[in-house]
């Protein structure tokens, strides 16, 4: 079970992900990318992450997501004129791409806990509950910070939007 | 074909640096500051999405680290994606386009 | 007692330069009296005849090399000293009639007093390095004279040709001191003369090598004494003004070569290539000066031409051997040639500035007393019988004789041009009718200047019996030996036949007859040098340039600061403003960072 659920959300959202790299209008690359929020989401909870998984739908696909779709609608961003490919450019992504893959190739053979297997169950249902727990009391400071940082960026939104300073 | 039946953490991890290279190679390729913004994300999803598998594949049990720190991640992500698009929208003010490589004046 | 010698004219030139510039007259008088007191102090070293009031102050010394400012007292330097001052007497006070207008005389005294310090020095001088300061001191004294009216370009170049020509020799000069050092190891006169008589050339040195340091020696005074092939200065050195020309150029300076190659005798005698040499240098220089003075039209270049002549000749008998007739004929050209040189000055004087011997006629009419005094000085340059040249000339050929019969005859026949061309200028300044309409304006000099001539002359006739060679020590051959009487017949035979056919051929003479060119042109040492010398040297000059331009510039210079402006160009590449780049770029940065930190840690 764990095995089907897993490739059918990777897969998804990979294909989100290129669709959201290969299209040239914005506002279907904003949904494709709602798209891989959403499998992610599911990735999440087939982590056990359920709690988790709830927040990235409500802050991510929810409110950042939609945030982007105002400022597309509000700039009136066109679709993309069709250009030649660049193949520089993705000469260059390609060797990129390949140095990196090398790189996460070492890593994942030298991790000790790499080869445990994935089984459900074992996780608790009332996460919510406890990492509730733990963020107000071992990371209280943490939270409280983050609230003032949301604060100063809302500050900071408002100051930057104004037409004349 | 074990590894088609049998997710390991490596699973979740390959998963997390293709979708950090899809994500870079988006920032690389595509011409529109959105579309540009937009891979950003993907990238710091990619991180979420590692962090989250390291927590549940660690052996120490209830232990929320991990699941904490993204949570934190996906709050000043938000944050800092409000700032940035009130920055994409008064350089669109000031220079009229949103082609990536028109915005070139700090060159040398 | 030697302070008293050499310290006034020093004090004198300051005094002037510093503080009585523009007070002329006391100037002058300061001058005069300075090198009176400097008389003064000769005399009382000549009838004192003892070294006690000598006294000496270590300069410099480092292991191994004691340089100290000294005196010696010995016949030589007291004689050479009554010459210097007694001659530059008379000069400063000729010289006070003849630049009486020119509007810088406080200059003038200032250098000349100048020179007179220099001159002593070297005159005094107990050791070779102390001597060498002095020889370099005269020298730019002699440039500063010779420039001393530098506004005419001539003058100037005239006075960096002396200089340069000087300073080649003196590089020769060093190196003989520094060799003469090496080989005794003591620059002192008295104590190399002692070494020398007991233990002769220390062991380990080669002749070659003691030639070698003889001729380094010499070439000192090839350089100051004019010889053939640094002689190309003293003719061009007539530009300064003519008092300069009688002292310096006829009876001081120019003779300090020979004084100087007297004082290191004991070290030239040790080579006898080195004597031979020099005395060969010697003839042919005075061949060779006697054959271009035959042509010369100018009447100062005639006596400096001269000059070379008779320095030839005391370079000769240096060659030979013998020290004591160089010595001897070195005074009595003293006396004659300055006579010569001032009453020459008195000449152009009267003159207002003409030179040029086909010019003037029949002056004996307008300036009795110059005309006198320069017979006079003819004929003891000539070698007239009993006169004092006379005496030196003979005592010279009669040691050639008995040495080399080449050279004697050289010595002979250069004895009859000296008479022939200086009978013609006699013959054509003073004598046949006036050649322009100038000379009838022609006065005698005032008194200032013809006592000194007068002087002069009377040195000129009784100098050769005064004693002068007995003074200073033997003749190198005595004369007992063979042939005496037929050397002094065949000089008195060349005298003869030179005035007479300058006579005939003169006489009535309206312009030059003969016209020989290679003679005129003085057998175009000038062009020579500037062929072989001057044009190498702007070749060269031109390729260090290019050089100095083009590698050392170019590469070195231009190739730091291109290299550092290309790598400043490839590095603005990276700030070309695209976004896209900077993200490549700091990708790039964090592939960096993970191979350092999986790959090479690991490792």
């Amino acid at each position: 079970m764990e095995a089907l659920f897993f490739w059918i959300f990777a897969i998804g959202m990979v294909g989100s992900a290129l669709a959201v790299i290969f299209n040239r209008n914005p506002v279907a690359c904003a949904l494709c990318l709602v798209g891989t929020f959403v499998f992610l989401a599911a990735l999440f909870i087939t982590l056990e992450a359920f709690f988790l998984a709830a927040v990235q739908i409500i802050v991510y696909a929810g409110a950042v997501m939609v945030l982007f779709l105002f400022i597309i609608m509000l700039l009136d961003i066109k679709a993309e004129k069709k250009k030649p490919i660049p193949y520089g450019k993705i000469g260059l992504v390609i060797i990129l791409s390949l140095i990196f893959g090398f790189f996460f190739n070492i890593v994942l053979n030298g991790l000790p806990n790499g080869q445990s297997i994935l089984h459900w169950g074992t996780a608790s249902t009332q996460d919510a509950k406890e990492i509730g727990m733990i963020l107000f009391s071992k990371y209280i400071l943490p939270f409280v910070v983050t609230g003032v940082l949301l604060l100063v960026a809302t500050l900071g939104v408002v100051l930057l939007s104004k037409r004349e300073v | 074909m074990n590894w088609l039946t049998e997710i390991t953490l490596n699973h979740y991890l390959a998963l997390s640096g293709i979708l950090f290279m899809i994500g870079m190679a988006g920032v690389m390729i595509r011409r529109s500051i959105l579309v540009i913004y937009m891979c950003l994300e993907l990238m710091l999803n990619a991180a979420n999405l590692a962090l989250v598998a390291f927590n549940r594949f660690s052996p120490a049990a209830r232990d929320y680290d991990g699941q904490i720190m993204v949570f934190f991640i996906i709050t000043v992500a938000a944050a800092e994606v409000a700032v940035g698009l009130a920055l994409i929208v008064s350089l669109y003010r000031l220079r009229q386009t949103t082609n990536v490589n028109d915005l070139n004046s700090l060159k040398f | 007692m030697n302070w008293i010698v050499l310290l006034p004219p020093l004090i004198a030139a300051v005094l002037i330069t510093l503080v009585l510039h523009p007070y002329k007259k006391i100037s002058v008088f300061t001058s005069i009296l300075a090198c009176t007191i400097s008389l003064g102090g000769a005399l009382a070293l000549f009838f004192s005849s003892s070294n006690e009031g000598l006294s000496s102050f270590v300069w410099a010394a480092v292991p191994g090399l004691k340089i100290t400012i000294g005196a010696m007292g010995d016949h030589l330097a007291v004689l050479m000293l009554l010459v210097v001052t007694g001659v530059g007497l008379l000069i400063h006070i000729f010289s006070y009639g003849y630049m009486e207008q020119d509007p810088s005389l406080s200059r003038f005294y200032a250098k000349l007093s100048l020179f007179m310090f220099s001159m002593l020095g070297i005159v005094l001088a107990d050791n070779l390095v102390m001597m060498f300061i002095f020889w370099e001191l005269v020298g730019l004294s002699s440039y500063l004279l010779i420039g001393f009216w530098f506004q005419k370009p001539s003058a100037a170049e005239a006075a960096k040709k002396a200089f340069i020509v000087n300073r080649i020799g003196d590089f020769g000069f060093m190196l003989g001191i520094l060799g003469t050092w090496a080989i005794f190891g003591s620059i002192h006169f008295t104590e190399l003369k002692e070494i020398v008589a007991t233990s002769g050339v220390p062991a380990g040195f080669s002749s070659g090598i003691v030639a070698l340091v003889a001729f380094g020696l010499f070439m000192g005074c090839m350089g100051k004494s004019a010889q053939v092939p640094l002689h190309v200065w003293l003719p061009d050195a007539m530009e300064g003004p003519t008092p300069v020309s009688a002292l310096i150029h006829a009876a001081t300076m120019v003779a300090a070569g020979v004084y100087m190659l007297c004082r290191v005798f004991f070290i030239l005698e040790l080579s006898v290539s080195a004597l031979d040499v020099i005395m060969w240098i010697g003839a042919i220089t005075s061949i060779f000066a006697a054959l271009i003075a035959l042509q010369q039209s100018d009447i100062k270049r005639i006596l400096a031409y001269s000059t070379l002549s008779q320095l030839g000749y005391m370079v000769m008998a240096v060659g030979i051997g013998a020290t004591t007739e160089a010595m001897f004929h070195l005074t009595t050209h003293a006396f004659f040639k300055a006579l010569l040189f001032l009453a020459a000055g008195s000449v152009i004087h009267g003159l207002h500035h003409e030179q040029d011997i086909w010019k003037m006629g029949n002056l004996k009419k307008y300036m009795p007393v110059t005309f006198w005094t320069f017979l006079i000085g003819t004929a003891a340059l000539t070698g007239f019988p009993f006169l004092s040249g006379f005496f030196s000339k003979e005592s010279i050929l009669f040691a050639a004789y008995h040495q080399n019969i080449v050279v004697f005859s050289i010595g002979i026949f250069t004895a009859l041009l000296t008479a022939f061309y200086m009978t013609r200028l006699v013959v054509v300044a003073f004598f046949g009718k006036e050649r322009t309409h100038e000379v009838h304006h022609a006065h005698e000099s005032p008194l200032v200047m013809t006592v000194p001539l007068i002087v002069l002359a009377i040195l000129s006739l009784f100098g050769g019996v005064i004693g002068i060679d007995h003074y200073i020590g033997e003749h190198k051959v005595a004369h007992e030996a063979g042939g005496f009487y037929f050397v002094m017949g065949l000089s008195i035979t060349c005298f003869l036949a030179g005035t007479a056919g300058a006579l005939f051929i003169y006489l009535k003479a309206k312009a030059e007859p003969f016209s020989l060119p290679l003679l005129r042109d003085k057998f175009y040492s000038d062009e020579i040098y500037e062929a072989c010398l001057v044009k190498p040297q702007q070749v060269l000059a031109k390729a260090l340039s290019w050089f100095d331009y083009w590698v050392v510039g170019g590469v070195f210079v231009r190739l730091t600061s291109i290299s550092a402006a290309g790598a400043g160009e490839i590095l603005r590449l990276l700030q070309g403003g695209s976004l896209q780049a900077y993200v490549v770029m700091f990708i790039l940065g964090v592939a960096l960072l993970c191979y350092w930190f999986l790959v090479r840690v690991a490792l």
